[in-house]
């Protein structure tokens, strides 16, 4: 579900062919027939943005027939846990959860806590963790609670998780998901069956997403579904099981593990708030929670070891290892937040490395209109792309929105060295960290990231040498120190390498385990789940061993965190005395005559550490990880069913209407999420939707997503003759329905409309978009690739530029999977007069009335 | 050039007599193509590498010779991929070769309307002192309450997903120390 995975995967996609081929039935859920789809067993058609109310759906199935894996659920995950009686459910507030502040917009998670616990809700500020995408610290898995907390085995208790999920999913029965989602009740009951027969001691489900998921203004809460799901069928920390987020760049993955992120640091440290973590002390204890379970308690560890290899000799005890010098959050400064501040103004500078926002962003207009308001930009790629030419034939150059001979903005466009051109790693999807050797050097002035960063930050030190401003000294004394080679001065990327992974301070010996970092200034690790990945002083990450010479998990390809660990969780894979489940799903298991963990992977647990053990009272930390708990970083051990910290918008996935929806939501007053991000300004106006009046003027739903011969914002593939001879044109696709309601011709020309903008391109009439019944009338959908721009050797109109601002609360990612649009027929109008025509649309809608800004590029005071 | 070997050089007579039936092999090599080697075959090396599109992490081979890159092929070796590469991965030879692939700093100044050429070093120089000057103006030290900020709101950088970790951590540290918080990448988006 929300992944086209033949399309945009397709080498990955092998392995389900494979497993196809071996009896696995394959199951795709998606709004269009798609590559993926001629591959199933099974297509389901759906709504976009429907997907809490179908995997509802199978939730309630499973639960009113009680096809939940019962010894796996009891065992190892929360379903016996007790809540606080405080807790109430949107079932009995239509919609809503306790603890609503309809001012805020915002909850008070208090109530949402385990009985006994209520405390530990108080302290959440859930308007800063929505302003700083606080939950996005679980990547790295595991919330927080208290350890041991009151639990019913046989599931009888009206307030224990089970009975409190079995109640919220009621109503969500395949008549229901047949008026919501639009899928027809027999073939919903097919899915159920499917999914529920692959569980249990002898099989297993996997289930895939990707951003057909993450994209949405309650996207979290879709995977949480997912993984609702998979946790009552028995399906985490087994071998053919689990959730798989298929991520779609090279190291998009290291790029969340070593964040390019603003509230994170790496190894998904929190960035330290202004008021909540004021000092060292309240930093850490916020990350580790002191009396819950789990590996999270060492985080002094990880967080001391971090600065110390920041700042070096500089960092000690006593100055709190400079943890001061730490830029501050204050709130939202996620790239949205920050477009729009462009917009205002507030923006000195950007760089851009490797990503073309003006094309690959939601709201392309924002996007460019922000960069044509800043006084410098960097772009470091390999091609001149459309955030690099904006102020020259960007679109707004047309309609006299940027007026290049008026824009200040000042552009340095530096060529990047491509992925041949250097050494170094990438993280893929699941964790797996590959070393790349470098095969030619770069030409001319293309150089790496690695050396214009580390070059940069020579250069920024020699001039502020001399300086006396406290503020400088956490960029004098940072540790700069890294080792360079050849003509071009390249710093070694081993060496950076080398301080990820981690040494001792007094010998400068390599790392090998997370669990050897200390709090006391004696190890340095610039990513504390890294750590192993040099272990031996051996770049583990280059190791390749040909799967022709190796068992099938490959363990000695490569390396992935933590610990070289292939499946997550894998305790899960024996059965609570520590045997496997069956001998068909043998993974990881207790050797009783050894004493000791074994199996095929390296397994998630302490490796000595018995089934039988259970933690003495008053316990915390490691030490309370009871020899049943294979959740190791969650608080209590425990598969959260029922999340009742992390989450802003809830503890329970619920279905709310997308942002924009033609439709009022069937199962709750409360149409869309409450919780959502929006940004209420004349630059970033919404179409409505039901209750609100207007909502026909957008009637149909468009999506969007990609080809399997471009890649994102087209950069690497709209700039190669291959590829772009392979997929020359922007199109959209519209069923034979819609195409004749509207007037459409297959290969005419056709434009989307929304409040943000109108996009043009070629029609693809097509069964592959099947009208759907929804709510008693018929919904029409269109799709769109999102590759286009007017860069490269295919040009066209960018997708993204039809798509409005609002964010997951959780993670701060836009809703870019679904909108409301009209489709007309013919190209769409040129110049000036487009901004007129979609300013036609917003005032029939009854939104916004006031043009989008226009760049006057005054330029600001300090210059 | 005797009878014999003058048919036996005509392919037809090779794909009826031969083992060759079809035609599709031996039977039709010319002299020319019976010498053709493999660009493969006459690399002066080979890089282990990655695939920079999706995320899957495909194994490539890249061969190079003279300094340049001569083929990109599927790493058979690898447990993820099995050699295999799809059309954009087969295509990266393309990438890292195409003509339109940028060699030189471009600038563009306040209000001009063409691109123009400008030294790296000099762009560095004017980048670094850029970012300096964008700290010291919108440097906030303190907030209302006294409690430390230690940051500036005046630069943003937006990257990330197609980099290496390597780059990604010094990224990370030195905008950290710079005391720039709007670091995002695609993982955002």
């Amino acid at each position: 579900m929300g992944s086209n995975m033949a399309e945009a995967h397709p080498v990955g996609f092998q392995w389900v062919m494979e497993a196809k081929s071996r009896g696995a039935k394959v199951v795709h859920i998606d709004p269009r027939f798609t590559r993926t789809s001629a591959l199933a067993d099974t297509y389901v058609p759906l709504r976009a943005g429907t997907d809490i109310a179908f995997l509802g759906g199978v939730i309630n199935y499973v639960l009113q027939n009680e096809l939940d894996f019962r010894e796996y659920v009891t065992a190892y995950t929360n379903a016996a846990t007790i809540l606080s009686d405080d807790y109430v459910d949107a079932e009995d507030l239509d919609g809503l959860f306790s603890g609503f502040d309809e001012e805020g917009r915002q909850y008070d998670p208090s109530s949402w806590q385990y009985a006994g616990h209520e405390e530990s809700g108080r302290s959440q500020d859930m308007h800063s963790q929505r302003e700083t995408a606080s939950p996005m610290q679980h990547e790295s898995h595991g919330g927080s609670t208290y350890a041991h907390p009151r639990r019913d085995l046989t599931l009888q208790d009206p307030r224990c998780v089970y009975q409190v999920l079995k109640r919220h999913y009621a109503r969500y029965t395949p008549e229901m998901v047949e008026r919501v989602c639009g899928v027809p009740q027999d073939t919903f009951r097919q899915v159920c069956e499917t999914w529920a027969a692959a569980s249990g001691r002898e099989r297993t489900a996997m289930l895939v997403y990707s951003v057909g998921w993450t994209q949405h203004s309650v996207g979290v809460q879709y995977i949480r579904a997912g993984a609702v799901l998979q946790l009552l069928l028995g399906n985490v920390g087994r071998p053919g099981g689990g959730v798989m987020a298929l991520r779609g760049h090279a190291s998009i993955q290291g790029s969340t593990d070593i964040p390019t992120l603003f509230n994170l640091l790496p190894g998904y440290l929190p960035m330290p708030h202004h008021s909540q973590h004021e000092t060292l002390q309240q930093w850490v204890d916020a990350i580790r929670h002191p009396g819950q379970e789990g590996f999270w308690a060492d985080a002094g560890a990880y967080g001391v070891s971090l600065l110390k290899a920041y700042w070096g000799d500089a960092a000690t005890a006593e100055n709190d290892y400079c943890f001061d010098r730490l830029p501050r959050l204050t709130g939202d400064h996620g790239t949205y937040r920050t477009v729009l501040d462009m917009i205002d103004g507030k923006v000195k500078g950007y760089f851009l490395l490797g990503q073309n926002p003006a094309v690959g962003s939601a709201h392309g207009t924002a996007q460019r209109l922000g960069m044509a308001n800043l006084d410098w930009l960097v772009v470091r790629d390999l091609f001149l792309i459309e955030s690099a030419t904006f102020w020259k034939d960007g679109p707004e150059v047309a309609t006299g929105e940027i007026v290049p001979e008026e824009c200040r903005t000042e552009v340095f466009f530096l060529p990047a060295a491509s992925h041949v051109e250097k050494e170094g790693t990438f993280t893929q999807t699941q964790r797996l960290l590959q070393w790349r050797e470098k095969a030619v050097e770069p030409e001319a002035d293309c150089r790496s990231e690695l050396w214009f960063f580390y070059h940069l930050g020579v250069r920024i030190r020699d001039r502020l040498a001399s300086s006396t401003e406290a503020r400088d000294r956490a960029v004098l004394d940072l540790t700069w120190d890294y080792p360079t080679h050849g003509e071009l001065d390249e710093p070694s990327a081993e060496a950076v390498l080398r301080e990820i992974n981690g040494y001792r301070v007094a010998d400068g010996k390599p790392l090998s385990s997370y669990t050897e970092l200390a709090g006391d200034g004696s190890t340095v690790c610039g990513c504390w789940i890294y750590c192993g990945v040099y272990a031996d002083g051996v770049n583990q990450a280059a190791r390749r061993k040909s799967r022709h010479e190796q068992d099938e998990v490959a363990g000695e390809w490569g390396w992935a965190w933590p610990a070289n660990r292939r499946i997550l969780y894998n305790r899960a894979s024996a059965d609570p005395e520590g045997r496997p489940w069956s001998e068909r799903k043998k993974y990881v298991w207790w050797d009783a005559e050894k004493g000791e963990w074994t199996g095929a992977d390296v397994p998630d647990f302490e490796r000595t550490k018995p089934p039988s053990y259970v933690p003495p009272e008053g316990s915390s930390g490691v030490e309370a990880i009871s020899g049943e708990d294979p959740f190791i970083m969650q608080g209590d051990g425990k598969g959260w069913l029922f999340a009742s910290v992390g989450l802003v918008d809830g503890p329970l996935p619920t279905h709310y209407e997308p942002a924009e929806s033609p439709f009022r939501n069937a199962l709750y007053g409360q149409q869309a999420n409450p919780a959502r991000k929006v940004y209420d300004r004349a630059d970033n106006v919404t179409n409505p939707s039901p209750p609100e009046e207007h909502s026909d003027v957008f009637p149909i739903v468009l999506t969007t997503s990609r080809l399997t011969e471009h890649h994102t914002a087209g950069g690497m593939s709209r700039t190669l003759d291959y590829l772009a001879e392979l997929q020359p044109a922007m199109f959209m696709e519209v069923s034979p329905e819609l195409a004749a309601e509207r007037g459409l011709e297959h290969l005419g020309w056709a434009h989307v409309v929304t409040a943000r903008s109108a996009v043009e391109a070629r029609v693809l009439v097509t069964d592959r978009l099947a009208p759907l019944r929804v709510d008693g009338r018929v919904l029409h959908q269109v799709w769109m690739p999102y590759h286009w721009g007017q860069g490269g050797l295919t040009t066209g109109d960018s997708a993204n530029d039809l798509i409005g601002i609002t964010l997951d609360p959780n993670v701060l990612i836009q809703e870019s999977k679904v909108a409301t649009c009209d489709v007309r027929p013919g190209r769409r109008p040129t110049g000036p007069e487009l901004v007129a025509y979609v300013e036609g649309y917003r005032r029939r809608a009854g939104v916004g009335g006031r043009p989008l800004p226009v760049v006057t590029a005054t330029p600001s005071e300090e210059d | 050039m005797g009878v014999r070997t003058w048919i036996e050089g005509w392919p037809v007579y090779r794909q009826l007599t031969g083992e060759d039936p079809l035609g599709r092999g031996a039977a039709a090599q010319s002299p020319v193509s019976h010498e053709l080697l493999p660009r493969t075959a006459e690399a002066d090396g080979v890089a282990r590498s990655v695939c920079p599109y999706c995320a899957v992490g495909c194994g490539q081979r890249v061969f190079h010779k003279d300094g340049k890159v001569t083929q990109i092929e599927g790493d058979p070796d690898s447990p993820i991929s099995r050699g295999r590469l799809c059309p954009k991965g087969s295509a990266s030879k393309n990438l890292v070769t195409s003509p339109l692939r940028q060699k030189h700093v471009l600038y563009r100044r306040p209000y001009a309307t063409e691109w123009e050429r400008l030294d790296l070093d000099q762009a560095m120089d004017m980048i670094a002192d850029r970012v300096v000057a964008a700290r010291a103006q919108t440097w906030e030290d303190r907030d209302s309450g006294g409690r430390p900020l230690n940051r500036t709101l005046g630069i943003a950088s937006l990257g990330g997903a197609t980099l290496d970790n390597e780059e990604n951590y010094l990224i990370k540290k030195l905008f950290t120390a710079l005391g720039a918080l709007q670091i995002e990448n695609q993982a955002r988006i």
